[in-house]
Parts: C-alpha cells; sequence; structure tokens
C-alpha cells in the first residue's frame, strides 16, 4: 500500500447502540483497492452491523465512513452504485432462477444487456455454475447459493464488495471457486471487506482485523500480526484432545488453549521451557498424547488468545 | 425514477405471482369464483321492512291483500294510516321504508275484473332497499293476484290455467334478479380489495420475511420505484379482472350495466390505488407475511364484506357503526359500482362517491412513501 493510493474505504469513529448493547464502539480502518481486508470476530461481535452501516442500509450513531469516496453516513445513497454487498443472510429470490436473479441484479445497477450477458457467463464459469443457469435459485446448494450472490454482486463491476461471512456453511470446493473469484477480483482494483467465521481464511486475506464487542482488537497482516506476538505456541498431539484440553486448564500460566483437528495449540509465555511440566502433568493424568512442539502461531491462536485472554483472563 | 429500474421491479413481481400457485388462483380464478357464488348464491333478504299502509277501501279484499304483506319475511305492517301527509311524513322519518295505498275502489275493480293499481311510495335516500322493497312488494302483489286470478277462473268454471304457476315461478326468479342485480356489482369490490390490499399486503412483508429486501436496499433502487414497481403488476391485474368480472356479470348473470365502461374503470382504477396503497402501507409495517394478511384481512376484506353495503343495506346498520363504514374506501366503491351499474349515473354525478375515495388516495400516498425507508430497523 504505496501512500499515493487512495482508500477505497475508509472507516473513522463507526459506532452504533442497540438498546442494552453497543454492537459496533468507535470502529476505524481503511481498506485500498485491490486488497482483501478480513473481518473475524466471535457470534455478536458486531460484524454484522458494521458491515451494514458500510452498504448505506443502517445508519450508524456516530462516526464517518466514505465508500468509493462518498460519504455513506451523510448521503447513503451515493455509494451504492459503486458498492456491492452480500449479507449474511441468503438474500436473492429463490422462485428465480440463476439468470434470472442475475438479470434483475444487473437491471438494477443499469447494466446493458450484452454487457451483462458477457459478464455473467465469465463469472458463472469461474464459479462452476454454467449448467445451472435455468435452476431455480431455491434449488441450488448452499454453496451455490453464496456463489450466485457472489455472481449477482459482481454484475456491475463494483469498486467496493462488502461480504458478510459469504462462506459459512459452505462445502470445501465451493470455497475454493469462490475464493478464486476473489482473487481475480484484486486484479481489477476492487477492495473487497470481507467477515469471515473461518480462521484459515483470514489467513488468506491481505489484512485482518479481529472484532470483539464492537472494538477491533487487532489490525495488520497476517504474517505481522504473527510475527509480533509475544507469546508461543506449542503443539501437542492427542488422541483424546478434549480430555487434554480439560486437563491442561490445570496448568498454571497457560494464556488460553486452542482445540486443532488433531490436538491441541497451548498459548503460553516461554513454551519451550515450560515442555517438561506440561508433559509430568499429561503424564501422571494418564492423558495420551504423542508429540509436543513449539510451533508458530495461527491467526486462530491470536485471535482465541485475544479474546478468551480479555474476557476472563483465563482459559477459554 | 429510473424507468429500467422500475421495470425491473415488476418484472420480477411478475415472476413471483406466476411462480405462486397461491396468488395465480387469486389473480385468475377468484373473481370469476366470487360473481359465480354470489350471482348464483346469494338471496339477498331485507327482512321485515317496515311498512305504512293507507287502506282507502277497507274491505275483506283490502284486508287479505295486507295480510299477505305482514306475513311475507320482507315487511312488517309498522302502522295502519288514516292520510297522505301521515305516510310521507313517515317516509321521510324515515320510519317507513315503504308506503302502501289501496285505492278506494279496490275491491269493486277486482270484482270487474280489474285493472287495479295499488299506489307505493318508497324511501329514495337508499335506492337499492327502495329497488328491493319494490321488487319484494311487487312479488306479493303478483302472488296474490295470481292467486285472485285461479279464483276468477274457478268461480267462472273456466279451465284452470298454470299461469298462476308460471307467475308463482317469475316472482321467484325475479326475486333473485333483483338481488343478483344489487350483489354481484358489489362483488367488484371484494375482488379488488384482495388483488389490491390481500395480494400487495404479501410483497413486501416477504421480502423482509426472506431478507431478500436487505441487499434490494443495498442497490441504487430508490424507495418510489420499489413501491410502484410492486405495485403495478397488481394495478394491471386488479384492472382486468374487473374487465372479467363485469363481463361475466352482464353477460352470464344479466346484470343490468347501464353506466359507461370509462366510468366503470376510472372508478375501479381510484379505488384500486387506494388498495394497493393501503396493501402496501401494511405491508411496511407489518414485516411479516403473517401480519401482514391477517392486517389486510381485518382491516379491508371483512369491512368490504361486511359494511359496505355490499350484501346489507348502510341504513340499516346502527348508527354507530354508520358512521364507521364512512371511513371505508369499499363503502365508496360499491356505492358508485352501483350507481353505474343499476342507474347509470354519469361521472359527474359520482363526485360524493369519488371524491372520499381520492382522499383516502392522497393520504395513502402520504402514509406510504413516508413509512417505507431504505433502512433497517
Ligand atoms: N437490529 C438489531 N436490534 C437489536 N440488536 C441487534 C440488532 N442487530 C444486532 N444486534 C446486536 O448487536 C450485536 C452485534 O451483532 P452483529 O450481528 O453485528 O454481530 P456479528 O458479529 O455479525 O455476529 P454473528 O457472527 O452472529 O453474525 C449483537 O449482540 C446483536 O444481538
Ligand atoms: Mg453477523
Amino acid at each position: 500500500m504505496t501512500a499515493a493510493v487512495q482508500p477505497a474505504l475508509t472507516i473513522r469513529g463507526l459506532t452504533k447502540s442497540f438498546p442494552g448493547i453497543r454492537a459496533v464502539d468507535g470502529v476505524s480502518c481503511d481498506v485500498y483497492p485491490g486488497e482483501i481486508f478480513g473481518l473475524v470476530g466471535p457470534d455478536g461481535a458486531g460484524k454484522t452491523t458494521t458491515l451494514r452501516m458500510l452498504a448505506g442500509v443502517m445508519p450508524p450513531d456516530q462516526g464517518s465512513a466514505t465508500v468509493a469516496g462518498s460519504d455513506v453516513v451523510h448521503d447513503p445513497e451515493a455509494a451504492k452504485h459503486d458498492l456491492s454487498y452480500m449479507p449474511q443472510r441468503f438474500g436473492l429470490y429463490e422462485d428465480l432462477t440463476v439468470d434470472e436473479n442475475i438479470r434483475f441484479y444487473g437491471d438494477l445497477f443499469g447494466v446493458r444487456a450484452n454487457e451483462r450477458r458477457a459478464r455473467s457467463a465469465q463469472l458463472l464459469e469461474a464459479a462452476g455454475m454454467s449448467e445451472f443457469r435455468k435452476r431455480l435459485a431455491g434449488k441450488l446448494s448452499g454453496g451455490m447459493k453464496q456463489k450466485l450472490g457472489l455472481v449477482c454482486a459482481l454484475i456491475h463491476h463494483p469498486k467496493v464488495i462488502l461480504l458478510d461471512e459469504p462462506t459459512t456453511g459452505v462445502d470445501p470446493v465451493s470455497r475454493r471457486d469462490f475464493w478464486r473469484i476473489l482473487y481475480n477480483l484484486i486484479a481489477e482494483g476492487v477492495a473487497i471487506l470481507t467477515s469471515t467465521a473461518y480462521l484459515d481464511e483470514a489467513e488468506r486475506c491481505h489484512r485482518v482485523a479481529l472484532m470483539h464487542e464492537g472494538k477491533l482488537l487487532f489490525l495488520d497482516t497476517p504474517a505481522k500480526l504473527k510475527s509480533g506476538f509475544a507469546k508461543g505456541v506449542l503443539a501437542i498431539l492427542s488422541s483424546d484432545a478434549r480430555r487434554m484440553k480439560e486437563e491442561l486448564k490445570r496448568v498454571e500460566g497457560i494464556s488460553s488453549l486452542v482445540l486443532t483437528g488433531d490436538g491441541v495449540h497451548v498459548v503460553i509465555e516461554d513454551p519451550v521451557r515450560r515442555i517438561p511440566q506440561i508433559k509430568a502433568q499429561l503424564v501422571s493424568a494418564q492423558v495420551p498424547f504423542s508429540e509436543m512442539r513449539q510451533v508458530v502461531p495461527t491467526i486462530e491462536d491470536l485471535f482465541v488468545d485475544a479474546v478468551t485472554s480479555g474476557r476472563s483472563g483465563g482459559q477459554g | 425514477m429510473n424507468p429500467n429500474r422500475l421495470a425491473a421491479i415488476a418484472t420480477k413481481e411478475i415472476i413471483h405471482i406466476r411462480r405462486d400457485v397461491r396468488s395465480l388462483i387469486i389473480v385468475v380464478l377468484m373473481p370469476a369464483i366470487l360473481v359465480l357464488l354470489f350471482g348464483y348464491g346469494v338471496s339477498l333478504d331485507l327482512k321485515h321492512l317496515p311498512v305504512y299502509v293507507f287502506d282507502r277501501n277497507g274491505t275483506q279484499a283490502s284486508q287479505d291483500l295486507l295480510k299477505r304483506f305482514q306475513s311475507s319475511n320482507y315487511f312488517r305492517i309498522a302502522k295502519v294510516a288514516n292520510s297522505y301527509p301521515e305516510l310521507a311524513q313517515a317516509i321521510d322519518s324515515g320510519k317507513a321504508t315503504l308506503a302502501i295505498i289501496i285505492p278506494h275502489d279496490f275491491s269493486e275493480r277486482l270484482h270487474d275484473g280489474g285493472p287495479v293499481e295499488i299506489q307505493a311510495i318508497v324511501d329514495a335516500s337508499d335506492d337499492n332497499t327502495a329497488n328491493l322493497a319494490v321488487g319484494y312488494a311487487q312479488g306479493v302483489l303478483q302472488g296474490y293476484s295470481s292467486d285472485l286470478q285461479v279464483e276468477w277462473r274457478e268461480r267462472r268454471g273456466l279451465p284452470r290455467q298454470f299461469v298462476p304457476l308460471s307467475t308463482e315461478v317469475r316472482t321467484w326468479f325475479n326475486e333473485d334478479l333483483e338481488s343478483s342485480a344489487f350483489i354481484v356489482p358489489g362483488v367488484l369490490a371484494l375482488v379488488m380489495t384482495v388483488i389490491g390490499a390481500f395480494l400487495t399486503s404479501l410483497t413486501v412483508a416477504r421480502e423482509w420475511e426472506r431478507g431478500t429486501m436487505e441487499q434490494l436496499i443495498s442497490t441504487p433502487v430508490t424507495a418510489l420505484e420499489i413501491m410502484l414497481g410492486k405495485l403495478l403488476p397488481y394495478f394491471v391485474i386488479g384492472m382486468v379482472d374487473v374487465g372479467l368480472s363485469t363481463a361475466l356479470a352482464v353477460y352470464w348473470f344479466r346484470i343490468p350495466f347501464r353506466g359507461t365502461i370509462a366510468t366503470l374503470f376510472l372508478s375501479s382504477a381510484l379505488f384500486l390505488i387506494v388498495m394497493l396503497l393501503l396493501g402496501f402501507f401494511i405491508s411496511v409495517i407489518a414485516k411479516t407475511q403473517l401480519a401482514a394478511s391477517q392486517i389486510a384481512l381485518i382491516v379491508t376484506f371483512l369491512p368490504a364484506f361486511l359494511l359496505s353495503g355490499f350484501l346489507f343495506a348502510i341504513e340499516q346498520m346502527p348508527v354507530f357503526i354508520q358512521y364507521v363504514t364512512r371511513v371505508l374506501p369499499a363503502r365508496y366503491y360499491v356505492s358508485a359500482l352501483k350507481n353505474i351499474f343499476l342507474k347509470g349515473t354519469p361521472v359527474e354525478m359520482l363526485y360524493a362517491d369519488l371524491l372520499p375515495l381520492a382522499v383516502f388516495a392522497l393520504v395513502l400516498v402520504l402514509l406510504a412513501t413516508r413509512a417505507f425507508k431504505k433502512k433497517l430497523a
């Protein structure tokens, strides 16, 4: 990001409260053209509310935001030509076919028919959906629905794309298609802000921010976040990871514990020095484990650690 | 206002209607079903209308005739009067719907084989009730006269004719025809209510419910384009259904149509616009289809059915209810319809019906456009 490039999305102090809760609390950040910016956070963190305000469908209480140069707080309609928003809940018409949905959104954005046909053919091809054009949207699989949502969102060449957990509940193949399409957009200079529930997806973003209780806790590239992490991570493989996690909760000084597919990540200060003590504890508790070594932290380790130590100072 | 976006919304709405069996049935079959239902099934009965009688003959024969009135379900002899002014006053004050005057030479002329003229005065303030009352009175008189004819022929040893029987049948038929002539035009109000308010009440609510509204309002489409685009298809459908229902009423049920097609369509368009806006407004505030359809039922359909004067004369309702009917758009449309169908009232004479409808339309335009925002709560 050179200083000469203007951000496509600027957010300053965005705040929104609902009765009894401050859903978004002073969020500030910029997203640049050609960048995929990931917004990660637990349920209720305020991701959807943030995206809604940026999409101009929900007025913020405070703060400002510009999308493609237009002020979305004072004139939410101005940015809508350059923007597309894919809500968390499937927002297309299930009783319309794939083509009819695309055409509808094309027409709303004033895309000319021949332009639309060319663009949708190309996008559907990339989504692996070319043969489903006549199928009702409601009859598509979850992954196909989300890809159709993306196709509709891209039909008018938006400058800014806001995606709310677009791949939640989507099969791995469709997720791969989805991300391939997103990467193709980088070349077009599109700015993409996406929330995600998958932390492995966060690693694919150019920059990520962790949202927690309405605030952004971290904000940087995945690599810098990891290298700047003061604590270390031990990976312990086990056939009974859950029991091991329970057992490890007794060990003092552990910052947080993250279940992985085949074991547990232990976030702890000075990890190598602690290995003998942890081993002894597991042996005495007769918990089976095979391997224990220090690893590079994942984004998930970072975020779980930030959220859990912020919440209770202990383990999650 | 961008015509392409408007067309996109309208086209999408038409696809929704086409793909939804429920909507299709309502749009295509419901008007015919309602016209047939009310054309065939309903014989509207005004029961026990108050009648003043002035019997200037005072014979057994005249008493027989009056007994017939008394025993028919349609009339109730409220008073035996002694003068014309008394009758006039009773009619004016609404104490009587109908006054019957039996001429002083009634029995003599009957004896001579007639013809005898029975004078009837009706309260014309409610045209429909008046017409019905006259129709029923004619029925009673015809029944009486055919009985007399039978007696008359028998007394002279003439062979029995089947005239009485056919007269009897004709009375029935007449009664039925009178009723459907009053009811069937009003069916249009029901049709317009269902299409206008009920179906449209579902359209916006459906988008909120299914989550499609959130994406829709993130596009450049304006609130006005959404509103008009959604209402336009229903407007066209409603007008087509007006034509179809009217054709069915006129050609199948032989309902008289004395007005002009232009007046009918103009009045119907006005009422339909009121209903569409009301349906849209309900849809915007209700946010769920179930709530919207229930509100639409209670606010539009039931009143159109019960309180519009479609089935039950407003003048016969309790005074309080009569006031309530004044805020019901359907009341004015039903009245306009009856005027157009049965009296051929020209459009410039329909201001008492059309003006209130125009006012409703204006108020609802303001309400609906104000209520619908491109915003989440
Ligand atoms: N319309 C609303 N009215 C009241 N409260 C709301 C509304 N929308 C969101 N909230 C509350 O605001 C908080 C943030 O919600 P939001 O949907 O933005 O979170 P999220 O990060 O998108 O969560 P999730 O991962 O579940 O989608 C939650 O506590 C939620 O209950
Ligand atoms: Mg959310």
